[in-house]
């Protein structure tokens, strides 16, 4: 991919234009789905700058527990980031997000900065819940971000019945219902979704598939690992979750399907995360270190916005270690 | 002042209630009640030697140092080799288990006997009693103790009233959940819930939870084999603290029976779990203060043990219960109540429960919540200065003196009484 981008990318503001990875589709027809996505340099260096600040964030939070200033659960994205700003590219700020306790990068894209962040971790005042939630528990009532929910699949009915609210409201705006691969078997998520199909609700539900719950993989938990194909009468698709575009262009499709009185879509976003499940995980007993070093090599989403083009990503490096700068005071 | 003509009346009457030795309070130093990091734990051995009286040893010289983790793999070691019926499961339990309590299984009794489960609490419950009720004794594991609510309607509706409802032709009783629940310093809402209040309610339930490794090899290794459905709740901060020389036999002991751990004539403090190193310690400062305390540590929640409580507040006259969940309708309200209804005559005060607050689980504010050796000495001496307390309220109310400016006569009267015994 790196090298079809290099192809691409001209020295000049005009617009690029990024092949999509293919998809696997569920009472969907594929050919409805985007096959390329236009983009320009800018947009290509905003989507950068915020995965990586993203992704310095978490190693703050890293670092930050370690040195034991802050407590509870830590769950961390790195290695998500395309999920998370891939979404919010693709919705506005009238859209509704809830989501699981894998919530850091979200919060950031809904008006987090990164003193709310870490202040709310270290229990403090400043922080996004007052420090009474934690980690996991960050909401925005302005920017309409339910939180960072700490049991699995409690989230899922939840952003359901916000959906009903938009609906009632005969609002424009859909609700993207997050979950992880371990929710996936939660019977939450099939009462839920029942309803959503009987009563069109615009909800998007987003399965953030890591490989991972917790240490049990995918194939050991669940009969059916097509987790997009798990909700019935509900249609799907699997995306690749690693490639920002991929997740911003099925988002916006998925947008349209949801308001133009179709129902709900399930998306499978295929993802990983380097760190263990949360802090206290090593995240080495259920997969080898080299399994994650490929994906970093590989896989990794910042990768698949920077250019070979030498000077623009260290120029941006510098820039971003610059925002980096205060957050690694705290 | 009807009441006394004179101070020097007044005096005479409280220094006759202070012969009777009735306690004074002491307000403890600043230091301690500093509660921004909690109160830190005294120094003391809780480490216990096998009590004879209960368990009979084969070999009682055979002893390992283990702590409560390694005394489940133990204990569960032992279950799933004396009967080739019994299955271990749960959530990420194969490699060992998020606490490694489960290590070790996987390879010596296959998969087939010790195996993954999805991430459905409904589902893994349901399943273990279609298990159990087939014949099978099943060991299901809840990762902690706050996720046991989805499993919550299969262990109210089905898993207590199975045996009742087939008039016996089917039961659940082998049964045996393991639920690693409480308190653990920085688990924050969802990672330190104490839910045995809400299975407190339900008959049909057995509940069980230990104090240290000797405890809870013998304990789990009894639930496992009874007759009745047991959810048996490990304190997770304990796992690794709480260490001891446990016997590597195969032994038992004897569910719905309290134990006495210290004998004392003067208060009777009731916990389980984790509180009772909380009330170890709370005796060992109460002990300087002369004070003399019994400890009982319940072991059993449900059903209780409420002769070992009778006998114990007939002989003392005071009751302090504590646990870490919310106060309201907590397993120390039931006790509370059922002892009024059969000791009353008996108590010199009136039952004192040092428990968490009406609120969520606190994420920062966790020090403040917990019931710590600190908030458990202020009760005990509230209900050992109960009566001389009581006698000044009267006499206070008598003589028309507010409730708010009662607490200054009393320091008052206190201050003159210490004047006058140590003069």
């Amino acid at each position: 991919l790196k090298q079809v981008v290099a192809k691409h990318a001209v020295r000049s503001l005009s617009s690029i234009t990024v092949p999509l990875p293919d998809i696997s589709v569920y009472r969907f027809e594929k050919n409805l789905f985007p096959q390329k996505a236009e983009t320009n340099r800018e947009e290509m260096l905003k989507y950068f700058k915020a995965m990586t600040f993203q992704r310095r964030i978490e190693i703050a939070c890293d670092e930050i527990y370690k040195m034991k200033q802050a407590r509870g659960f830590c769950h961390l994205m790195d290695g998500q980031e395309a999920v998370a700003v891939g979404i919010e590219a693709g919705i506005t700020l009238q859209d509704y997000i809830i989501t699981a306790y894998r919530c850091h990068g979200f919060m950031l894209g809904r008006g987090g900065t990164p003193e709310k962040i870490l202040g709310e971790m270290m229990g403090k005042l400043n922080g996004v819940s007052k420090g009474k939630g934690g980690s996991m528990h960050m909401t925005s009532q302005k920017n309409r971000f339910f939180g960072g929910n700490g049991i699995v699949g409690a989230q899922i009915p939840i952003g359901t019945g916000l959906a009903y609210g938009i609906k009632y409201e005969e609002k424009k705006e859909v609700c993207v219902t997050l979950y992880g691969d371990g929710a996936a078997n939660q019977g939450q998520l099939f009462e839920a979704a029942n309803m959503a199909m009987l009563w069109k609700l615009p909800v998007i539900y987003v399965c953030e598939n890591n490989g991972f719950a917790m240490g049990t993989s995918v194939a050991r938990a669940s009969a059916n690992t097509n987790l997009y194909a798990r909700l019935d009468l509900i249609p799907g698709a699997r995306i690749n979750g690693q490639h920002i575009y991929a997740v911003r262009e099925a988002i916006k499709f998925a947008k349209e399907w949801c308001l133009s009185g179709k129902g709900p879509v399930c998306l499978e976003l295929l993802t990983y995360r380097y760190h263990g499940h949360s802090m206290s995980d090593s995240g080495l007993t259920y997969r080898t270190r080299e399994d994650i070093q490929k994906v970093r090599k590989e896989r990794d989403p910042i990768m698949t916005v920077s250019y070979t083009h030498l000077t623009l990503p260290t120029k941006a490096q510098v820039q971003i270690s610059v925002v980096a700068e205060p957050l690694k005071k705290k | 002042m009807g009441l006394f003509k004179t101070k020097e009346d007044m005096l005479k009457v409280l220094t006759r209630a202070a012969s009777k030795q009735v306690y004074t309070r002491v307000l403890l130093p600043k230091s301690l009640r500093a509660f921004s990091a909690g109160p830190a734990p005294l120094k003391m051995d809780f480490s216990e030697k096998v009590n004879t009286n209960e368990i009979k040893l084969k070999n009682p010289t055979k002893l390992k140092k283990m702590n409560i983790c390694q005394s489940i793999t133990n204990a569960l070691d032992i279950a799933l080799a004396t009967n080739p019926n019994t299955f271990v499961y749960g959530e990420d339990v194969k490699f060992g288990g998020v606490f490694r309590c489960t290590v070790g299984l996987n390879e010596k009794y296959g998969t087939d006997r010790v195996f993954n489960t999805p991430l459905s609490e409904q589902g893994i419950i349901g399943f273990s009693v279609g298990l159990v009720a087939a014949g099978g004794v099943a060991i299901p594991e809840i990762q902690f103790g706050d996720y046991i609510f989805p499993a919550f309607d299969q262990f109210v509706n089905e898993v207590a009233k199975y045996r009742y409802r087939t008039n016996g032709l089917f039961n659940t009783g082998g049964i045996c959940c393991r639920v690693a629940y409480g308190a653990v310093g920085h688990g924050g809402h969802y990672h330190s819930q104490t839910p045995e209040a809400h299975f407190m309610h339900t008959a049909g339930l057995t509940m069980v939870i230990p104090r240290n490794p000797i405890q809870a090899k013998g304990l789990l290794l009894a639930s496992i084999r009874s007759p009745d459905p047991v959810i048996f709740f490990e304190p997770k901060i304990l796992y690794r603290m709480s260490e001891d020389m446990v016997p590597e036999e195969d032994y038992e002991i004897p569910l719905r029976k309290a134990e006495v751990i210290k004998e004392g004539k003067d208060v009777t403090l009731l916990g389980y779990g984790a509180s009772v190193r909380q009330l170890q310690m709370a005796a060992k400062m109460a002990e300087e203060k002369g004070i003399a305390c019994e400890i009982i540590d319940l072991r059993t929640i449900l059903p209780y043990d409420f002769e070992t409580i009778e006998k114990s507040v007939n002989k003392t006259g005071r009751l302090l219960i504590t646990h870490e969940a919310p106060i309201t309708s907590g397993a120390a309200a039931e006790i509370a109540a059922k002892t009024i209804e059969k000791c009353f005559l008996h108590m010199k005060a009136p039952v004192k429960r040092v428990c968490g607050y009406d609120t969520p689980f606190p994420f920062v504010y966790e020090p403040f919540y917990l019931p710590n050796r600190v908030k458990i000495f202020d009760g005990i001496q509230e209900l050992m200065a109960y009566q001389l307390e009581l006698l000044l309220n009267q006499w206070l109310s008598l003589i028309h003196i507010s409730e708010p400016t009662r607490p200054l006569y009393i320091s008052y009267a206190v201050f003159c009484l210490k004047k006058k015994k140590n003069t």
